[in-house]
């Protein structure tokens, strides 16, 4: 295994992780690469993922937040290095994963429940028990959608969330999301926030989310994982203390507001670099 | 409400004017009337003659379009998948079938006349040639031009390459599927009433515009151009409805 100084740094700016040792590493990043052309994305890059928590990735345009993510679930392969699932490799990990795209992501042919409900049939789940689970899944989570409907009937930020609860029907031990609610209006995302801060709150499903938004990311974080300029590195992975469930009031909350301005500081300090 | 129901009747106010204006010359009498009947009497020869031997006619050209259309699709459609599933294939081939397509099928007609004879064989050959690249290329392209992300989205849920090609490829690619099988239905249309009027036909829409002209029987030639104007209408519209029925996402 190689270059372990860079994992220090990491434990190094995130010391909640250190003093709770319930929070084991679920995913492990070692030694990856990654080049686009003649551009180095990343170069030797560590990190390690706690189990359970929902982490926001951040960081300056184009260094690579989507390619981490994408890289780790298996849809850009990495040039070099090794990721690994609580020891495991990719292909035994149940995992989900939501595009920032709902509208060419799900499958207008069918409904949004059939939609929710194709991953099992991929796993060869016979059909009643297919039924049975979705329903079980969207009880579980109480949404209030519609759910014989198409989804180009609904609208975006409810076939996000027919997106969001297709991943999860595989009860998968990591939830991917990249940019989900960046194509929705303002008052569709405060939503959406909500119901995902919700789904995370009953599920606890380790979840990684890129965002563009600084604020949505602090926000619906327990930890902010805030990127460097490319070739990427950890500039802070930022603990988020705010309890949960996180509302409206948090927003104005004085360590909320803090630790946002301590996010947008070591942003822009990333930004101004080179 | 009010100006919803009289918007309903927009589309006719273009028939009733041209009726009206027919109507207006053949009854001034500013053109021959050997060389245009009155609707009147038109009509009237379309109406005897759909329950007579111009009934006999259009069955026919009904039957070669949707014969030459139907094996057109059954060759057309497995294979545009095949081509459209690897862009490489495709584009291998590209220029063949471009030039297949962009060559009027009619001058296909001597050569198809010595592979199958002057009989029925010949005609629905010949349309059956012409639909096949229109729905090819367009099925192709339509597997093609797939949503990359939903592509994506199946593989990442741990789709096989099959279940990718059946659950996705293929429903991406029905809507353009669809604009394959109107083009083609209208060239086969075409092409069949083209060959009807001058392959040793004894019936056909094309042979009774044909027979009709040579008997200078006008009302009779005119009532022929309406059946087979109201053929290949229907056709699209029958096309239009179906997809509508089944790919009720198409432009969504």
């Amino acid at each position: 295994m190689s270059a372990p100084p860079a994992r220090a740094q990491t434990a190094a700016v995130a010391p909640a992780a250190a003093g709770d040792a319930a929070k084991t590493a679920h995913v492990t990043i070692r030694g990856l690469s990654k080049s686009f052309d003649k551009t180095v994305i990343y170069d030797n890059f560590d990190l390690d993922i706690p189990r359970g928590e929902l982490i926001s990735v951040f960081g300056p345009n184009g260094c690579g937040k989507s390619t981490l993510i994408n890289m780790i679930a298996g849809l850009v392969p990495t040039d070099a290095g090794q990721i690994l699932f609580g020891g495991r490799k990719l292909a035994d990990v149940n995992f989900g994963y939501v595009f920032q795209n709902y509208r060419e992501a799900l499958f207008p042919w069918i409904s949004a429940f059939d939609n929710i409900a194709y991953p099992l049939k991929l796993k060869n789940v016979p059909p009643a028990e297919r039924r049975a689970r979705t329903e079980a899944l969207v009880a579980h989570l109480g949404i209030k959608l519609d759910l014989a409907l198409y989804p180009y009937q609904m609208s975006g930020g409810q076939q996000q969330l027919v997106s969001i609860l297709r991943a999860l029907v595989v009860e998968p031990e990591i939830l991917f999301l990249d940019e989900p609610f960046s194509a929705l209006d303002y008052e569709m995302t405060l939503f959406m926030r909500e119901q995902l801060q919700r789904i995370f709150l009953q599920t606890r499903t380790t979840t990684i989310l890129v965002s563009h938004d600084l604020e949505e990311a602090v926000f619906l974080a327990d930890r902010v994982l805030l990127l460097s300029r490319h070739p990427a590195r950890v500039a802070a992975f930022m603990p988020v203390a705010a309890a949960r469930p996180r509302t409206d009031v948090t927003l104005s909350d004085p360590d909320f507001v803090r630790t946002k301005a301590e996010c947008l500081s070591i942003f822009q300090r990333e930004v101004r670099r080179s | 409400m009010r100006s919803r129901k009289a918007e309903a009747f927009l589309p006719a106010i273009g028939v009733v004017g041209l009726v009206a204006i027919w109507s207006l010359v053949t009854w001034r009498q500013w053109v021959d009337p050997v060389l245009l009947p009155s609707p009147v009497a038109t009509f009237d020869s379309l109406w005897h003659g759909l329950s007579g031997p111009l009934g006999v006619d259009f069955l026919k050209t009904i039957y070669r379009t949707a014969a030459s259309t139907l094996i057109a699709a059954i060759i057309a459609i497995p294979l545009g998948i095949v081509l459209g599933s690897s862009e490489q294939l495709y584009r291998s081939l590209e220029f063949v079938i471009d030039f297949f397509r962009s060559t009027p099928a009619s001058a296909m007609f001597p050569l198809f006349l010595v592979l199958f004879g002057v009989g029925d064989e010949t005609k629905i050959a010949v349309a059956a040639f012409g639909a096949v690249l229109v729905i090819l290329f367009n099925v192709a392209y339509g597997v093609m031009n797939a949503r990359k992300t939903r592509l994506l989205a199946a593989k990442v849920m741990g789709a096989s390459r099959w279940r990718v090609l059946f659950d996705v490829m293929l429903l991406e690619s029905l809507p353009q599927t669809f604009v394959g099988l109107r083009n083609g239905v209208s060239l086969a249309l075409v092409i069949i009433v083209v060959a009807e009027m001058f392959i040793g036909s004894q019936d056909g829409l094309g042979h009774s515009v044909f027979e009709a002209q040579q008997l200078f029987d006008m009302p009779r030639m005119y009532a022929a151009i309406f059946a087979a104007g109201a053929l290949g209408y229907g056709l699209n519209l029958m096309f239009l409805l179906i997809e509508r029925r089944f790919v009720h996402w198409s432009g969504k």
